[in-house]
């Protein structure tokens, strides 16, 4: 038999690493998940499933692409994983015995105790989350290790130095195995408060890549789709769980804007003022789905909704609106009220304020903006000075208008935001 | 594995109240549950000193090795499988609401 030729051969390289790359994005999660679980060791699981894919790029376009693909990394990057311990065992004796129950333990006969979930992923990420780890820390383990960015990438999204976030990684996954957090999926009566551990860290992800904008960034805007990706994942995991329902509706709607939100010049394009016709209307209508769904998951549990089904009705009655004017505000107004009940804070007293004013007019959200005394909280906040700027503007009060639209001007942080907020002062100052 | 519970006064919690005090029944859960190993009240930091040896000379000092507000009255031994369980035993403590609780995984020689 003729050998291949070079064009035969380029063919099957690119073959071989498209299917390589797909089955990564899809599997990579479920095999180093399923590698810590069986190794206990986080650094050991990254680098026999990188060794793996190492080793797929050379054999598969010399021997073809296997038939299960998933399951050769996964076999491949165990035996790596048990190489590597019969190795340092040579060193250590005892850690052989280690090496001897790996591969005698099939992963189906580890035995989880009723009512948790059986899912290497979600053990992956409810351990990434737990909220004995510090906040930032949860974030960036979540980044690296689940979502699978390099340490370079992570330390990108905090703007820090490589070496700062390897040390953060390292002291992170040193705290897991030292204090013993145990790789699971909480039993049932940790599971509500450590659920909204997890969609704490997932909404934090999804907005460190949504506020990023479209800039020459490549790597935070690409965060709110794999946030996304995630949600939803662990959506399919939990479906019991309307708040992981919401939350996915929630991002969704959120996201289904991201096209619209600047315009050519880079500059903030007021809700109001997007063109409709350029929301993702596959989007919209998944997060209807999700968030219909949250809602009778919600009716069956009888349970008051959570702070994710309030702000995903919210977000939902903006997306599904034809027209801004037509926009169910007085909903909205009374969704605010009721998630400033369940989760306290001044931005939602300010949302609602604003919801008020555009049902009942702007001196009801002035007013209502006077009851809520936030000034004491957000006196630093410039959007609370443009609010009442705002207001008072629509109320026919130019001239009181201008202090506030100067003060929120001092204190807006970006540079959109200002260009937005001097056009309005000058608008006013001119009429 | 072992976890130490460092029992902590805190002057800015809460004032105590006596009638709210479990630390009784607290202490029955935990012996009931066999994970208990040792456990004690701590006398004040006024009434501790302090060793150190430099140069082959012994130096005693009167009180603790730092002066804080905060102190350690007592501690616990606690011998559970994970971290989740020793959290949920330290927060069912008196003194998480009325001071802190620390929680420290023993770290055993090999």
């Amino acid at each position: 038999m003729p050998s291949p030729g070079p064009e035969q051969v380029t063919s099957a390289t690119t073959e071989a690493s498209q299917a390589l790359a797909e089955v990564v994005a899809s599997e990579r999660l479920r095999i180093v998940a399923t590698l810590i679980r069986l190794t206990q060791d986080w650094d050991l699981a990254e680098d026999s499933f990188h060794d793996a894919v190492t080793r797929a790029l050379t054999t598969w376009p010399e021997r073809g692409i296997p038939d299960n693909p998933g399951a050769w990394l996964t076999t491949v990057a165990k035996n790596k994983a048990i190489d590597a311990i019969r190795k340092a065992s040579t060193e250590r004796k005892a850690t052989e015995r280690h090496a001897h129950e790996l591969t005698d333990t099939p992963e189906e006969e580890t035995t989880m105790p009723d009512d948790t979930i059986d899912d290497d992923r979600l053990r992956l990420i409810f351990t990434c989350c737990h909220p004995a780890l510090a906040l930032e820390n949860r974030v960036a383990l979540t980044l690296r290790t689940v979502l699978g960015l390099s340490v370079a990438e992570t330390a990108h999204v905090f703007l820090v130095s490589e070496q700062t976030m390897q040390k953060r990684l390292v002291r992170t996954r040193a705290k897991i195995r030292s204090a013993n957090i145990p790789y699971r999926v909480p039993p049932p009566h940790l599971l509500p408060e450590r659920t909204a551990g997890v969609l704490a860290v997932l909404y934090l992800l999804f907005s460190e890549g949504y506020s990023s904008g479209s800039g020459s960034d490549l790597i935070r805007p690409a965060l709110a789709d794999e946030a996304i990706r995630l949600t939803r994942l662990v959506a399919q995991l939990m479906p019991q769980q309307p708040e992981v329902l919401a939350l996915l509706a929630l991002e969704l709607f959120q996201h289904s804007r991201a096209a619209s939100r600047l315009d050519a010049a880079g500059d903030l394009v007021l809700l109001e003022d997007q063109d409709r016709t350029r929301w993702n209307a596959d989007a919209i209508a998944e997060g209807s789905r999700m968030l219909a769904a949250a809602e009778h998951t919600l009716q069956h549990l009888g349970t008051p909704p959570g702070p994710y089904l309030l702000q995903a009705q919210i977000a939902a009655e903006h997306a599904t609106s034809p027209t801004a004017a037509a926009t169910n505000f007085a909903r909205i107004a009374t969704l605010y009220a009721h998630l400033s009940q369940v989760t306290p804070s001044p931005i939602v007293d300010l949302n609602r304020a604003i919801a008020v004013a555009f049902s009942e007019g702007p001196d009801a959200g002035l007013a209502l903006l006077d009851t809520l005394h936030l000034d004491a909280s957000l006196g630093d906040y410039h959007l609370l000075h443009a609010t009442r700027a705002d207001l008072l503007r629509r109320s026919g009060r130019p001239t009181d208008a201008l202090s506030h639209y100067r003060r929120a001007l001092e204190l807006a942080p970006s540079d959109p935001e200002r260009r937005f907020l001097q056009h309005r002062l000058d608008v006013t100052v001119s009429s | 594995m072992e976890y130490l519970l460092l029992i902590i006064s805190d002057p800015a919690a809460p004032t105590y109240i006596p009638e709210e005090d479990n630390i009784e029944e607290w202490s029955a859960d935990i012996e009931r549950r066999g994970i208990a190993r040792t456990g004690n009240r701590l006398r004040p930091p006024s009434d501790a000193t302090t060793v150190t040896v430099r140069e082959g000379k012994t130096i005693l000092t009167d009180g603790p090795f730092t002066e804080s507000k905060e102190w350690i009255a007592g501690f616990d031994l606690i011998d559970v499988d994970n971290l989740d369980e020793v959290l949920e035993i330290a927060a069912a403590h008196p003194m998480a609401r009325f001071g802190r609780v620390e929680v420290r995984p023993v770290w055993p020689f090999e």
